[in-house]
């Protein structure tokens, strides 16, 4: 029996938006020169960049010479951290975290502390939310440079106290990094943040294309050698068509998140109430309530992650896992360790413009029998 | 001190869980079992699995055998 693709990993990699391809294949034509030349097909290249700069700042309501592209949201997350550590390097060398950052900004607090720098991680509840109380204590030590909260957890899609956050940190006068990576194009992001970072990969703009904002007045030193471009915030010549795909695609579904979110939301309170109802010893995880609207996590007793991801690939569905047996490291998920919840059986679901209701049905339809023939085949059955 | 020592080093998960699922019913009420894993999810999962079975768990201990988890059968 074959079975259609059903793609639900938009949290790794959305699909490429219309806009976005519309707006790569044209850039392709026009935008391969180099935009610091000043010849007449740099300046065509510089219009399209400053367009693009232009477009992207309007959207997440910042000024255009304080947003660059950078290579990836993995580089803008580095950058944020290093660059934030950097310029406030005479007040102190303490980074001050939460315990469910994307491994971008953890291994950029890894490379502080073999520096000599010290990091404070800020731990989260069952739900995966932020325990606000310990991070206000946490940004008021003293010798506090920088402060990273993700906007919305990559993993479980809990949304983080980002304005109380904010609000601890501009009492202790500690600039607050926010990884937007999964708000940007979906939520709006509460202000209050000195540096922001995103990635065009989960809007639906292509791979390697990150943000880096630096809020005006905020103290930010690059971490790499010299470069000019990108008003030294991150170097190297930019894919110039991706970064124009990108923004003209960060406008469009920024246009169409609120009634995109209202579509989806639906959809994940679905997955949550029925996987739970009809999957044995399960674990929905996750706040149900303060969570991004597109994604969904959940972790079945007894069964491997890494069988669960083949057997529904056999059945034609993507999905991401935390469980340690899928990653490179064979560790579980940071994220389900911080908040408590089992690890094992682990299935991160992500929907995105093109998951329809029938998809999900399809899936709810076929996830039971994955995992009961999997309980079987383990002998788990009646534990 | 443990009832009753599960050996489940080089095990990856969800086998030691899997395992304490099987001895548990095996043994009378309040019987603490210390469960041997080093599969660093076993950290993870051994508390869930006891929250969720309502079972209780007492603690990590980390002895020359590596990390052990004691779990006490409640019901
Ligand atoms: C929260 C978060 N931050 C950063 C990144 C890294 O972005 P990129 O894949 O563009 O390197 C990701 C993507 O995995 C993410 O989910």
């Amino acid at each position: 029996m074959s079975a259609s693709p059903v793609y639900l990993d938009a949290a790794t990699a959305a699909p490429l938006h219309p806009v976005a391809r519309q707006a790569l294949l044209a850039a392709l034509d026009d935008g391969w020169a180099d935009p610091g030349k000043l010849y007449t097909q740099a300046r065509r290249a510089r219009q399209l960049l400053d367009a693009a700069r232009a477009a992207a700042a309007e959207t997440l309501g910042v000024r255009p010479d304080e947003l660059s592209f950078t290579p990836s949201g993995t580089a803008a997350a580095h950058a944020a951290v290093l660059g934030g550590l950097a310029g406030r390097r005479r007040v102190g060398r303490r980074l001050v975290h939460s315990a469910i950052e994307h491994s971008a900004v953890l291994h950029a607090a890894e490379r502080h502390v073999a520096d000599g720098g010290e990091a404070t991680s800020v731990p989260v509840d069952r739900l995966g939310g932020l325990d606000v109380d310990v991070w206000a204590a946490a940004v008021r030590a003293p010798g506090v440079a920088l402060a990273a909260l993700i906007a919305a957890s990559h993993e479980v899609g809990t949304l983080q106290p980002v304005s109380e956050a904010a609000a601890a940190c501009a009492d202790a006068g500690v600039p607050l990094y926010v990884d937007a990576a999964q708000a940007v194009g979906r939520v709006p992001v509460p202000g209050g943040w000195s540096v922001l970072s995103a990635s065009a990969h989960k809007w639906g703009g292509p791979a390697g294309v990150g943000l880096l904002v630096v809020r005006k007045g905020t103290r930010w030193e690059s971490p790499y050698p010299a470069d000019e471009r990108e008003s030294g915030r991150t170097p190297g010549a930019l894919n110039l068509p991706a970064v124009v795909a990108a923004a003209a695609s960060l406008r469009a579904v920024a246009a169409d998140a609120a009634a995109e979110a209202a579509r989806l939301s639906p959809l994940v309170d679905l997955i949550r109430s029925r996987v739970a109802a009809e999957v044995p010893d399960v674990e929905v995880v996750g706040d149900p309530e303060r969570r991004l609207p597109h994604l969904v996590t959940f972790s079945c007793l007894y069964v491997d992650g890494e069988a669960l991801l083949h057997a529904l690939d056999r059945r034609g569905f993507a999905v991401s896992s935390g469980s340690s047996c899928t990653s490179s490291t064979l560790r579980p998920s940071h994220v389900l360790e911080a908040m408590g919840v089992l690890s094992h059986g682990n299935v991160r679901i992500s929907l995105h413009r093109e998951t329809s209701a029938a998809d999900v049905e399809r899936f709810l339809a076929e996830l039971p029998g994955i995992v009961a023939a999997l309980r079987a085949e383990a002998g788990v059955v009646g534990l | 001190m443990p009832d009753e020592v599960l050996d489940c080093r080089g095990q990856r998960c969800p086998l030691p869980v899997i395992a304490v699922a099987r001895r548990m019913p095996e043994l009378p009420v309040g019987t603490v079992v210390r469960v041997l894993a080093d599969d660093p999810a076993a950290a993870v999962d051994i508390p869930a699995w006891c929250r969720m079975r309502g079972q209780e768990f007492l603690g990590t201990v980390t002895g020359p055998d590596g990390p052990a988890y004691d779990v006490r059968r409640h019901h």
